[in-house]
């Protein structure tokens, strides 16, 4: 690990057992639950390689739909994950999938809201807590969480990152990192922006605004 | 941070304890300012207290039901005449098994360096406090050699089990408690060193075989130990005892000691004590169950 940090070392503060199986796995549904953005009400869970294999041992399961109700990863309540998720009335599912050459620690999320909306995660726990996130919808992504991620879908054609940005840029927020991923030209595309401050909800809310915008999703910035 | 060489020197030519460099360092490379960096180590050294108060006295049982109530069960035999380590090392020893048998019955922890490991730096930590009557001050700042040792390692080494084994786990909590302790001790920046080095060099070797792929067989004892070991590598320090190989070749030793473990004794539970008969049938009973 290169530039490793004090609290790399000395952290994070978490459930137990294992930061990968756990503190990782707890975060992956964290960022599912903020990428699907309206209230959960059914999840189907695919367990990929390690997770699959030893998974139950380390409450991998409850950490999982723990993350998918909101909780952070040093939440007690983790433990109780499943029976808050029944009497919340959330409907899980797990089930076992080989999602070809990915992370051992990989998942991939199904999701339906409360008004039906639905979002495919997939995602993987990549040791000591930290997490990726590489399939949204069906675009290729990749993003960890440490910043604040904004995240667009719309249909491609010219201008539209440029409006995306200029809304981001006038709030004063510094653009960490950018990428765009396409479906194929001129159909549809996905933005992810990573920010180094919080993006405050009333930007996030104009470029929801924006004309032709399909959905616009917003992680704040994990620790 | 390249070397511990690096923060050696820097200390010394700043006449300053090796957490003051550290955390100068961590300013600069974060952008947070010292009060921040502070609160921070504080909120978990409170952490790691309130899973080591939790650990002695609660009927704590691990995720799997393999393992729990040990640390109980050490701390009250610590009470009587026949403790063989004395009062003091007795609780170093519980303190660390207590802290990691809530991190395997899904407690809150702080992983250091990680959840596997999670024992030994409270235990040695808290302890020394005791010993030593340190500030609360005082410890928070010792966290920050912990953490520069921790770091060095990290970037030359690895303290993830999957990458380097055990010795990259419980070796490195062991090295960074050993060099805090140093410090809270009132030792110099080079017995840091020394007893970070000591204490990682006797686990060399260590691989990570826990049995069904948990946290619990054999890295809950495992804890007690890096914590003995760290104790006692930091009264070695003190007393001027010096270790012949200095800390960054022993951590370059225990980086290349790790690239050449087979996968099967970094945590894939294939190799090991994981495969032991016994072992073996646990690993049955809990995902048959
Ligand atoms: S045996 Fe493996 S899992 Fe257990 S503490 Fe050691 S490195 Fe961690």
């Amino acid at each position: 690990m290169k530039n490793s940090r004090v609290f790399d070392l000395l952290g994070p503060i978490m459930v137990g057992p294992s930061s990968s199986h756990t503190a990782g796995a707890v975060r992956l549904g964290l960022m599912a639950g903020k990428i699907l953005a309206t209230e959960i009400r059914k999840a189907r869970i695919l367990l990929h390689g390690s997770f699959a294999q030893t998974g139950k041992g380390h409450g991998t399961h409850l950490a999982l739909i723990a993350g998918l109700l909101g909780m952070y990863p040093d939440d007690e309540r983790i433990k109780i994950a499943s029976q808050l998720a029944e009497s919340y009335g959330v409907i899980i599912n797990f089930e076992n999938i080989d999602l070809g050459q990915v992370h051992p620690n990989s998942v991939k999320f199904e999701l339906t809201g409360a008004n039906g909306q639905k979002s495919t995660i997939i995602g993987s726990s990549l040791g000591g807590g930290k997490v990726i996130i590489t399939e949204v919808d069906g675009f290729r992504v990749k993003f960890t969480g440490e910043y604040s991620t904004l995240i667009a879908v719309y249909p491609d054609y010219p201008g539209m990152i440029a409006e995306i940005t200029t809304q981001v840029a006038s709030a004063g927020v510094n653009i960490a990192q950018m990428k765009v991923s396409r479906e194929g030209r001129g159909r549809k595309a996905l933005t992810v922006i990573e920010a180094d401050e919080v993006i405050k909800d009333i930007v996030v809310q104009h470029i929801k605004g924006l004309p032709k915008i399909e959905k616009v999703m917003y992680l704040e910035q994990m620790n | 941070m390249r070397s511990y060489l690096e923060l050696l020197e820097q200390a010394n030519s700043n006449k300053s304890k090796i957490s003051e460099i550290v955390i100068l360092r961590e300013m600069e490379a974060t952008g947070l300012d010292r009060e921040q960096l502070l609160a921070k180590m504080k909120l978990n050294y409170s952490v790691m207290q309130q899973s080591v108060e939790q650990g002695l006295t609660s009927e704590w049982r691990s995720f799997s039901g393999m393992v729990g109530g040990d640390a109980a069960r050490l701390i009250e035999y610590g009470k009587s005449e026949r403790t063989l380590l004395g009062h003091t090392m007795n609780k170093v020893a519980a303190r660390a098994i207590a802290a990691a048998e809530i991190n395997a019955g899904m407690g809150r922890i702080v992983a250091a360096p990680t959840g596997g490991a999670c024992g030994v730096l409270p235990a040695v930590m808290i302890t020394v406090q005791e010993i030593i009557g340190s500030s609360e001050e005082e410890i928070i700042m010792a966290f920050f050699t912990a953490a520069g040792i921790g770091m060095v390692i990290a970037e030359r080494a690895s303290v993830s089990g999957a990458e380097g084994g055990c010795q990259a786990e419980i070796g490195t909590a062991s090295a960074m408690a050993a060099g805090a302790a140093v410090e809270l001790a009132g030792g110099t920046p080079e017995q840091t060193a020394h007893a970070g080095a000591i204490a990682l060099k006797n686990f060399l070797g260590m691989v990570c075989d826990p049995v069904g792929g948990l946290v619990e067989v054999p890295c809950i004892k495992r804890n007690a130990m890096g914590a003995i070991k760290a104790m006692t590598a930091a009264e070695m320090a003190l007393a001027g005892i010096k270790s012949a190989i200095p800390l960054d070749e022993v951590i370059d030793t225990m980086a290349s000691i790790g690239r050449q473990m087979p996968c099967s004794l970094r945590e894939t539970a294939q190799g090991g004590l994981a495969v032991t008969p016994t072992g073996k049938r646990i690993e049955e009973n809990i995902f048959r169950g």
